[in-house]
């Protein structure tokens, strides 16, 4: 799905009219080349900018990147700016490190990225350490806004007692940097724990996982299938028996197994199963990703209307988890579950009552199954995707659609692989110590967080 | 050769087909090659074929077009499978993928292969036109002539009556009849009536149309230019609706005779069907399911040229030697598959079955004894689903190995659960082939 607008303004003629207007220019985001995964992680020199353990741990993982790591301001282009702000406990300590951030901002190389790490503030902190910790978020969203030529800016915002050494905060902060996160934009991905494991290889951390993934014929499921597989998953592609033709060719192009079927069938998880076990022996990841909308205004809405967005989008789901969970020794290393919300779910959108109650279910789901499968050493995350370029968008009205593109910070819709890299990391072994989590990829959405 | 002496029996681990579509229908503009290409890609999707090498690749075709000499081995070419498979191609008429299906299975027997996809495609849509023998002699010719005025004369030589295109058809070449008048002679012999043949038809399309809503087609159907369904299949139908029709075949044998309508006859089809077979071992060490062995096959073929027997009844005769070979009886059958290129050919071909004296004087066995209709054709066959001659075999025999898997899960201690399948041919014949649930 091509945005025209996107090509007019960053080409040619148009692109000095364009400048010369002040119209908005959404530009060409770093995504991650297949063929050179990872290669450069960032678009030039790392920055990081703060004091103590904390900081020198950050400089030192970079470093282990192989990064051209500086503690000072450097000459030239600057790929990212790393603000470590964990030791602060008041907020007029802020000031230096911001305005040092700040200092640097225009020379931050387009696709660059600014990173907050921080700690969640919470309701037994003194009033002053949970002021500058929240000051953060206020922080961090607005830095993001101010942000042109595809950087963008999000935050790391670590548990008591956890290190930014562990490796979910490793893990976050490499996917905060490189291409992956290209449409994640003024969002905080929380560590609550010190679980997980940095992969063998970074650029393959999924080598050896079994992954299944619910509406794998075409669109974001199409796309969360290729890059499960090009970071080293084997995946069962699952969707409904009329969409085999594409599922199929999906699944050849992936090396996977299709199978069709019906999510909301009774036996749709045994079957599931049963496949992933007789070829694998197990399933590590599951992707919820199918789903379907039947817009209406309320006023208009038709019991089936509701009753099949509600058994696709969230029914299913419940049932197929309580399959998965019940199943002695399918997860060896504990499973991964990953459940598409949508800024429906968050911010509701008129038409979708039926869309955007089964979205926020599944966000209400994810959390209350977070601790469960925490036991056994187990995730489940939702990834909420914001206006991204599908089939499904590009039925929008032309002129709805335009707006609907630009009302983020990158002024343009998402891709469908930006949702499947987001997935991807949340099903990875490094983001063992997130749970729980509802990470938006939406260029940060004018709309909800 | 009996299956029990026999070293190692060919399991069928799945199949893949694509709906099948109605002549000039959904695939008026596929190829054979587009369609069976189609039908592969689905079977190594399922079963995660990309990059493997198998031992071999039937397929065929029975309306093929000059190009497509090596279709099988250029569909491979155009799959995720090893380009290191080979393939090669099979034609018997409508029996064409039930022996492909056969020459695959007996390789594995032989332990000459592990591994192996038996395929048939047709096109009815895309049939080769040929052109006139004397234009196309005047072609070839015209290709090697070296000067220009050679050329010129032969040029001139064209005359308006050569360019007119022979178009294909099914009759048969030593009587120059069609297959239903073939068939309306035979039914006319075994006195089959118009309500027997309607009730077949009947029970095709409620039967395939069942088996879609058990979903027993999930694991079996990879859709194919947007057909989900077979386009011929008509869930609505009724003993009333196929009544009304008038009959299309046997109009000239006298008055009030002919009763074979386009209800009970089967449509002109376009589609393509795959099956996937091994060694137990093989499927084993990938994790793939074994649903049927291949215990047995027969061909047969029979005098229809001067009238000593009905052109499709080639199935009276290859499944008595079938049966009697492996020392089986109707009886020791729990599912029956007779090719329904008529309604009548499978009434005819069971009535010859009960027939003392047929069996006797023709068949040289007893005979076989009444056909339980509760058997016959449980998910339906090539009157709903469609013929596309050279895919029916290997729809047959995927549908069929899924319908022993399922029966012997549902009583595991209860022993054999067997197979029959019979289908006739044009040129008088017929193959039949046993199979058994794993």
């Amino acid at each position: 799905m091509s945005d025209a607008y996107l090509e007019l303004v960053n080409s040619g003629v148009t692109k000095t009219l364009a400048k010369k207007l002040g119209l908005p220019r959404p530009a060409h985001l770093r995504r991650t080349d297949p063929a050179a995964v990872d290669t450069p992680l960032i678009p030039g020199r790392a920055l990081v900018i703060g004091e103590g353990p904390d900081t020198d741990a950050v400089a030192r993982t970079l470093l282990g990147w192989d990064l051209d790591v500086h503690r000072n301001v450097p000459d030239g282009r600057i790929g990212a700016v790393v603000v470590v702000l964990t030791d602060l406990t008041r907020p007029e300590q802020a000031s230096q490190r911001v305005l040092a951030l700040g200092s640097v901002l225009r020379s931050l190389a387009p696709g660059g990225r600014v990173v907050t790490v921080s700690r969640a503030a919470g309701p037994h902190d003194e009033p002053a350490v949970a002021a500058v910790r929240t000051g953060v978020d206020g922080l961090l969203r607005s830095i993001a806004k101010e942000l042109r030529a595809g950087a963008t800016g999000n935050g790391i915002v670590l548990g008591d007692q956890i290190s930014p050494d562990a490796p979910s905060a490793v893990g976050a902060l490499r996917f905060l940097l490189s291409a992956r996160s290209a449409f994640v934009d003024g969002q905080f991905v929380h560590v609550n724990t010190a679980d997980g494991v940095a992969p063998a290889d970074w650029t393959r951390p999924l080598q050896g996982r079994v992954a299944v993934v619910t509406g794998a014929a075409r669109g974001i499921g199409a796309e969360i299938a290729r890059v499960l597989h090009r970071d080293g998953a084997q995946v069962l592609g699952v969707d409904v028996p009329a969409a085999g033709e594409s599922l199929a060719s999906v699944m050849n192009q992936v090396g996977g197994i299709a199978l069709q079927l019906d999510i909301t069938g009774a036996d749709a998880a045994a079957r599931i199963i049963e496949r992933a076990r007789s070829r694998y022996g197990r399933i590590d990841i599951v992707v919820h990703n199918a789903g379907i909308t039947r817009d209406k205004l309320l006023a208009n809405m038709k019991p089936d209307h509701w009753d099949s967005v509600v058994a696709v989008n969230v029914h299913a789901q419940l049932r197929m988890n309580e399959a998965f969970l019940a199943t002695d020794g399918l997860s060896p290393d504990g499973l991964r579950l990953v459940s598409l919300a949508s800024t429906s779910g968050i911010a509701g959108n008129r038409g979708q009552t039926n869309y955007g109650f089964s979205k926020a279910a599944v966000i209400g789901m994810t959390r209350a199954l977070a601790p469960r499968l925490a036991h056994g050493a187990g995730t489940a995350n939702a990834v909420a995707p914001g206006f991204i370029e599908t089939e499904m968008t590009a039925r929008i009205p032309a002129l709805t659609r335009q707006v609907a593109r630009r009302l983020n910070s990158l002024q343009q819709g998402g891709q469908p692989v930006d949702v499947a890299e987001t997935i991807a990391f949340l099903a990875s072994p490094q983001a063992g110590g997130i749970n729980g989590e509802v990470l938006r990829v939406c260029g940060q959405n004018l709309v909800g967080q | 050769m009996p299956s029990t002496s026999s070293p190692r029996r060919a399991a069928v681990i799945g199949s893949n087909r694509i709906p099948f579509g109605k002549a000039g229908g959904a695939y008026a503009n596929a190829t054979n090659l587009d369609m069976l290409g189609a039908a592969l890609s689905g079977l190594v999707a399922r079963f995660q074929l990309q990059g493997e090498r198998l031992g071999d690749v039937a397929g065929g075709a029975v309306l093929k077009h000059s190009r497509d000499f090596n279709m099988t081995r250029e569909a491979v070419l155009g799959s995720a499978l090893s380009p290191q498979t080979p393939a090669f191609d099979v034609q018997r008429a409508c029996g064409t993928s039930l022996e492909t299906v056969t020459a695959i299975a007996n390789k594995i027997a032989l332990g000459q292969i592990d591994s192996g996809i038996a395929a048939g495609v047709d096109s009815t849509s895309d049939a080769p036109i040929v052109v006139s023998d004397r234009l196309r002699r005047t072609l070839i010719k015209l290709s090697r002539a070296k000067t220009l005025p050679d050329r010129l004369k032969l040029v001139a030589s064209i005359r308006p009556g050569d360019l007119a295109p022979v178009a294909p058809d099914v009759a048969e070449p030593r009587t120059g009849l069609s297959m239903g008048e073939h068939q309306a002679l035979t039914t006319l012999k075994w006195k089959i009536t118009r309500e027997a043949q309607d009730e077949i038809a009947l029970a095709s399309h409620t039967n395939l149309a069942q088996a879609y809503e058990d979903g027993l087609f999930d694991d079996l159907i990879t859709p194919y230019r947007g057909l989900v369904r077979d386009e011929s299949l008509r869930s609505d139908t009724s003993a009333e609706k196929l009544a009304k029709l008038k009959p299309v075949f046997g109009k000239g044998l006298g008055e009030g005779v002919a009763t074979m309508t386009a209800g009970n006859s089967t449509p002109l089809s376009d589609g393509a069907a795959t099956v996937l077979l091994g060694t137990d071992e093989w499927a084993a060490e990938r994790g793939l399911p074994v649903l049927a062995h291949v215990v047995d096959a027969e061909a047969a073929a029979v005098d229809f040229v001067r009238g000593e027997e009905g052109l499709l009844m080639g199935g009276a005769y290859a499944v008595p030697r079938l049966l009697h070979r492996n020392k089986l009886v109707l009886a020791d059958f729990d599912f029956i598959e007779i090719h329904e290129a008529f309604a009548s050919t499978v009434l005819t071909t069971t009535a010859a079955w009960a027939d003392e004296k047929f069996m006797v004087s023709k068949v040289g066995l007893p005979p076989l004894g009444k056909l339980n209709p509760a058997v016959l054709n449980v998910a339906g066959s090539s009157l709903a689903a469609g013929h596309p001659f050279g895919a029916t075999g290997a729809r047959i025999v995927g549908t069929l190995a899924s319908l022993l898997s399922r029966a012997k899960q549902a009583r595991p201690d209860g022993g054999g659960v067997r197979g029959l399948i019979s289908v006739c041919a044009a040129g008088g014949q017929a193959v039949a082939m046993i199979l058994e649930a794993a």
